[in-house]
């Protein structure tokens, strides 16, 4: 091939661009259609990897509109990995920066719903720890105790009902979302991911934990900002997500 | 809050949480069941750049394979008696 990588690359993803020259086919004829062919075939492929990987966006944007910006975005942000199942990463906040999508406050969180639950189902596998390891532990050790988190757990905040969108557009006859502030967290007990519900100060808990502080000041944390917490909802989830693999 | 107060809200809710645990620790064994999700609807989040995620094209196809609850998915009986499976069915298959 006479053309250099970055020529090649260069008009891949323009359209209006010339055809990069010197592009010959096996038989030494000119290959200008062929390489059109595989032009168009990158973008599309990128489009469609979008609507896969954004399937709440997909469905609150349409079809058409997603097309729409999928085809921007795939231009400003190519793939910087082979990696395609991880291609996205930067959605949500180019989302967040479009202004015709201003008034739609909730869709940069939402992407970053979707984008976590991916991120989570390929993320390394790893054993929760036996319950009976923690029930074993007294009193004043369980304050000092510290969890590590499992690798597919993710937390989104998010000062709009996420959690609520969600539902409402992935299962059936789910209510429809009310005004509100929602922490999610995503677990993955078995293969798939789950997103759940937070209750308030959950999510300090969990980010406090995630940070290596223990159980005591991970329950300060939340304390600090709803001061009848209760650590019991939030430690069940957890722990029946099979999200805590260590003690220390 | 006290540093007791503390100890004690953590050991409360530690133990509040393993008993929730105990109970709901059985609901969590899943197997994959093949042969009762509908089109689109196979289990998997796998995402762009694979081939699983929502691929099933034909309602209830045998090789596609949705998480039920452990224990159910063999008396899960679809339209037209169709029964699922812990094993990949023949029926149902997708026209090549």
């Amino acid at each position: 091939m006479s053309v250099t990588q970055d020529d090649f690359r260069a008009a891949l993803l323009d359209a209006a661009a010339p055809v990069p020259a010197g592009l010959t086919d096996g038989a030494g004829a000119p290959a200008g259609r062929r390489y059109n062919v595989y032009r168009n075939n990158v973008a599309v492929s990128l489009r469609e990897a979008l609507h896969e990987g954004f399937p709440t966006i997909a469905k609150l944007l349409g079809a058409q509109n997603m097309d729409g910006l999928a085809g921007i975005f795939l231009r400003r942000h190519p793939p910087s990995s082979p990696l395609m199942m991880l291609y996205g990463e930067a959605f949500p906040d180019f989302l967040a920066g479009m202004p015709q999508l201003a008034h739609l406050g909730y869709l940069a969180d939402v992407a970053r719903l979707d984008l976590a639950m991916r991120q989570s189902y390929h993320a390394a596998d790893a054993d929760p720890i036996d319950p009976a390891d923690l029930a074993a532990l007294p009193p004043e050790r369980l304050v000092e105790t510290r969890l590590t988190l499992a690798p597919a757990l993710r937390l989104i905040r998010s000062a709009w009902p996420i959690h609520a969108i969600w539902r409402f557009n992935t299962e059936e006859g789910a209510p429809r979302p009310e005004p509100g502030a929602q922490d999610v967290v995503i677990l993955r007990p078995g293969f798939d991911p789950e997103p759940h519900l937070l209750p308030p100060g959950g999510a300090d808990v969990i980010a406090a934990l995630h940070q290596g502080h223990s159980l005591g000041a991970a329950l300060d944390a939340a304390t600090g900002r709803v001061p009848d917490f209760d650590l019991t909802p939030t430690l069940a989830l957890l722990l029946q997500g099979g999200a805590i693999i260590a003690l220390t | 809050m006290s540093n007791t107060m503390k100890t004690l809200a953590v050991a409360g809710a530690v133990a509040a949480a393993l008993v929730g645990h105990a109970t709901t620790a059985s609901a969590q064994a899943k197997e994959k069941c093949y042969g009762v999700s509908l089109a689109g609807k196979n289990d998997c989040a796998a995402g762009p750049g694979t081939t699983c995620a929502g691929t099933s094209t034909v309602d209830y196809q045998g090789n596609a394979w949705k998480l039920v609850d452990a224990g159910t998915c063999v008396s899960m009986e679809k339209e037209g008696g169709r029964m699922g499976s812990l094993e990949p069915l023949d029926r149902d298959l997708p026209k090549s």
